[in-house]
């Protein structure tokens, strides 16, 4: 036995490279065929098309469908849909979290930070789902916001805010407000922890530089702070922004009857058959990804990570 | 202004404002979930009243004697623990074989492992199914566990590799230059080193299985999951309170093996001691 | 005498990277062989092939006359001390030092008298069952190296083990690696970037310059006739004047390195005449920098053609003596101090 694995020692010692293979050769195959493999079939449909009469798929190379993805207004509306709501959504937890973020780097003991990284991760241990439903509770007519502006009279606010064109809706869990709170909630800890991680790289000794040059508290944060900041921010954004494009849960169980990508593929694919466009609809935040990330690692958002 | 005014700067204390903005957003991100906590005691079964109008503890026996609560909760767990298992085996070997060697198309490769996570899990969800139609395989656990150990694998690789990283090169060398060959090094330096990192990104598989809905809607067939369970319930309620309770077990499912994943992996970074 | 270690036509290439140029080198038993030279300079890959963590391209590597060119690192009879230390973090003292021991499938009462044996040289006694964590860097650096002499190796590598301790620190362990080569008569083959260190540690030195071994000889040899200006410049302080100006000033058809130490600074008539013109080499020069160091003064002096000298005088008991800049002074040295360079 000793003889065995002392020839086998002797082997990889003069071939480094075999134990690298066999390694590797196990994950790659499994994700090379199942995973690539399968995703590439599906989103090669969208090349393919859906003959009207018969509904069947035609395996014939054409831009039909793609066409017709970005032809139909319809569609042309749930993509700038999709895309809006990402932006806001992105914008509001960067606001949101922004704050955490910098108190968490700049101005606690270690002994908080962990205690501050716990809390802020809690959520996100937590089933995706449960936190989807809790907002259900919250945004209901009778649950808690509700309450709380009944409490301070301002029930005319709310019915306001409802009221707004395109953002309002019937009840708080069936309108984009709603959507917009409940993504944010749910993505903010992406967005919280890349910005610490960047304030945190910036020297304390910057801040003194800047104080020490002239500028006062206001400038070294506009000039000095927050561009270093900005890496941790997009890094974040990539995160809320690719995380919203995708889901369809969530405009599924607090959304209007619009429709968003997610939805729009889910339906798609489903009793209608239709692969080619559920694929066309696929391929979106897809690319609208790639050339995100791409400018976002330009701006050095991937040294944040 | 975020901060105080004075003409000292002390890093060290933060202006008000901040610390409001701070507390406020904390706040945000935990009262949802404390809110949940607080409706599975509730006695209104019918609407999400708050305030609860009463408080009582029936629903968790209501839940306990539920048998396709418990069906779902078998189910999940049995693809837990597999997909954990698959992903732990897969995502330690791509760690080992990538966390240091540079060579042509490896960018490629690690952008291909990363991509289960990536990308929407409708995409993953979708493109798996067709797959497995054309196939001829019919839906099953197995076909749910082949897609959960695909995109858990990630969350191992990426735990091992970070362990990897930190580790000094010169270990296994070390190791070698003190008579070891390669299984006595493998067992007695390289397996005791990442054992750690291993636990932490099976937790994390585990909890990210246990949670997952999106990919598993599209690769099961009549089974119920507890996510899908869960899922149901959001789109058609019946009795609220009791989706509560099964929410605040979800909850505390996902949580726990977080929790003790982070804890090693904190423990771990202590005793690093390789280095100057 | 007995060759310990033989390098023959050692050649290594990283890619268009050549680490090691054709090298070649003996080492005799008992030896304590330095290997110098600037980071990148070859000398790690150097001591990596000796222990087989590297296969060089082409080349021998024999150790006590037998080749192991072949062989991989866990079959050969040398030891190293690695930079870092490579502890392994999730054992303890006991166990770091003893792994040698257990791979060999020791068990028992005596193991670990041989392991309390080795602590007791390296002087940590008592502190087995600390882990790596819990240790100062000079300890760790004991842990390392008594892990590698638990086997009472032939010939022991170290690449640059005392490189993160303070100064005080270093100076002490240089004693201390000293008295335990002697004390186990090993063959130490040592690894460093400062100069000094090898110069005060070794019985030769080789030194790396880009791959290449520039010049294999005693510390003092080496330090009193360098081969080439790039010997002289890293060993100690020297001022070199290159072929052109020693043409030019000196009338010396070669390039040309002289020691600060060797330089008088003759500062009043009655001592220009007092010296011998035909032994000495004299010129002018004005002071650019004067440096207080402790037992004497480093003073730069620019003289004719855009040339520098260094010059340490002596403070001998006068402390407070120092030199204002743009002093003019006449300064000479002996001619047979003078060492030719190949340039």
């Amino acid at each position: 036995m000793n003889k065995l694995l002392d020839s086998f020692s002797n082997f990889t010692y003069r071939n480094k490279n075999f134990i690298f293979l066999s390694f590797l050769i196990v994950p790659l195959l499994w994700l090379g065929i199942v995973y690539l493999g399968s995703l590439l079939i599906f989103l090669g449909h969208s090349f393919f098309h859906l003959d009207g009469f018969t509904g069947q798929i035609v395996y014939e190379f054409s831009f039909k469908t793609l066409t017709e993805l970005f032809s139909s207004p319809a569609n042309i509306d749930i993509l700038i849909r999709t895309v809006g709501l990402a932006t806001c959504v992105t914008i509001g937890s960067a606001i949101i979290g922004f704050p955490i973020a910098y108190y968490m780097a700049k101005f606690t003991s270690p002994k908080v930070k962990i205690f501050l990284f716990i809390a802020i991760m809690l959520p996100l241990w937590s089933s995706y789902l449960v936190r989807v439903y809790s907002w259900k509770l919250i945004l209901a007519k009778e649950g808690i916001i509700n309450w709380f502006f009944e409490k301070l009279n301002l029930e005319w606010l709310l019915d306001t805010i409802l009221s707004t064109p395109i953002i309002g809706g019937p009840s708080l869990s069936i309108s984009y407000i709603g959507m917009f709170l409940v993504f944010t909630y749910i993505w903010l800890p992406f967005m919280i922890l890349p910005i610490q991680a960047s304030l945190e790289r910036v020297p304390n000794s910057l801040i003194n530089a800047s104080h020490d040059l002239g500028a006062n508290k206001r400038q070294t944060f506009y000039k000095v702070i927050l561009p270093l900041a900005l890496p941790g921010i997009i890094a974040g954004s990539i995160f809320t922004f690719s995380l919203t494009l995708g889901d369809y849960i969530i405009p599924y169980i607090i959304g209007t009857s619009k429709f968003f990508i997610g939805q729009a593929v889910y339906t798609h694919q489903g009793t209608a058959g239709n692969i080619p466009l559920a694929a066309a609809f696929s391929l979106v935040p897809i690319m609208v990804m790639v050339v995100y990330i791409y400018f976002a690692k330009r701006m050095g958002a991937f040294n944040a990570l | 202004m975020l901060f105080r005014k004075g003409t000292i700067n002390r890093l060290n204390q933060a202006g008000l404002g901040l610390r409001f903005g701070a507390i406020a957003g904390l706040l945000f991100l935990h009262i949802p979930l404390l809110l949940i906590i607080l409706y599975a005691f509730t006695t209104e079964d019918k609407s999400y009243q708050f305030p609860p109008p009463g408080y009582t503890l029936k629903w968790f026996e209501v839940v306990l004697n539920r048998q396709d609560i418990w069906d779902a909760v078998s189910l999940s767990m049995q693809v837990a623990i597999t997909s954990t298992f698959l992903a732990i085996i897969l995502g330690t070997l791509a760690a080992g074989a990538l966390y240091k060697t540079s060579f042509f198309g490896k960018s490629s490769i690690t952008i291909l492992i990363i991509l289960p996570i990536a990308l929407p899990g409708i995409i993953t969800g979708i493109s798996l199914r067709s797959t497995f139609g054309v196939l001829g395989i019919p839906f099953s656990t197995w076909t749910i566990i082949i897609g959960h150990a695909t995109f858990c694998m990630v969350v191992v690789y990426n735990n091992v590799v970070a362990r990897l990283r930190r580790t000094s090169p010169n270990l296994i060398q070390a190791s070698m230059d003190l008579g070891a060959n390669n299984l006595q090094t493998f067992f007695y330096v390289i397996l005791p080193n990442m054992g750690t990192a291993i636990l932490a990104g099976g937790m994390l598989a585990f909890a990210l299985s246990f949670d997952e809905v999106i990919v598993t809607t599209f690769t099961s067939g009549q089974q119920t999951t507890l996510p899908i369970w869960m899922f149901s319930e959001l789109i058609r309620p019946r009795q609220r309170p009791i989706t509560n309770v099964v929410a605040v077990f979800m909850m505390f499912i996902t949580f726990i093996p977080i929790v003790f994943a982070s804890y090693m992996a904190s423990k771990t970074s202590e005793s690093e001691g390789s280095t100057k | 005498m007995l060759k310990a270690l033989n390098l023959k036509n050692i050649n290594k290439s990283y890619g268009l990277i050549k680490a090691l140029d054709n090298i070649d080198f003996t080492v005799n038993d008992g030896e304590f062989f330095s290997l110098l030279g600037p980071s990148g300079s070859g000398k790690t890959t150097c001591l990596k092939v000796i222990a087989g963590f590297e296969a060089p391209d082409n080349g021998n590597v024999s150790i006590f006359e037998e080749d192991v060119t072949n062989i991989p690192p866990f079959k050969r009879h040398v030891n190293t001390v690695f930079q870092d230390y490579a502890l392994f973090p999730h054992m303890n003292v006991r166990q770091n030092v003893g792994y040698s021991l257990k791979v060999q499938k020791m068990k028992g009462p005596s193991m670990n008298r041989k392991i309390d044996d080795i602590l007791e040289i390296v002087n940590l006694t008592g502190y087995d069952l600390r882990k790596p964590s819990e240790l100062s860097g000079g300890q760790r650096q004991r842990v390392a190296l008594a892990r590698s002499l638990i086997n009472k190796p032939k010939i022991l590598l170290l690449d640059e083990p005392l490189g993160a301790l303070d100064l005080k620190l270093r100076e002490k362990m240089q004693v201390e690696l000293k008295n335990i080569q002697r004390q186990f008569k090993i063959t130490f083959i040592y690894v460093t970037h400062d100069q000094q260190e090898a110069l005060s540690m070794s019985d030769r030195i080789a030194v790396f310059n880009n791959g290449k071994i520039e010049q294999i000889d005693t510390p003092a040899n080496i330090y009193s006739k360098p081969i080439n200006s790039f010997v002289a410049e890293f060993i100690g302080t020297t001022s070199i004047f290159n072929k052109d100006s020693a043409m030019k000033l000196f009338n010396i058809d070669k390039a040309f390195s002289v020691r600060p130490e060797n330089i008088i600074i003759i500062e009043t008539e009655k001592d220009l005449a007092a010296i011998d013109k035909k032994q000495y080499f004299i010129t002018n020069g004005t002071i650019v920098d004067c440096q207080f160091q402790g037992s004497h003064l480093k003073i730069s002096y620019a003289i004719d053609n855009n040339c520098k000298l260094s010059v340490f005088k002596s403070l001998e008991g006068n402390i407070n003596q120092k030199y204002d800049i743009n002093t003019k002074h006449t300064i000479a040295w002996k001619r047979i101090d003078i060492t030719t360079l190949n340039e």
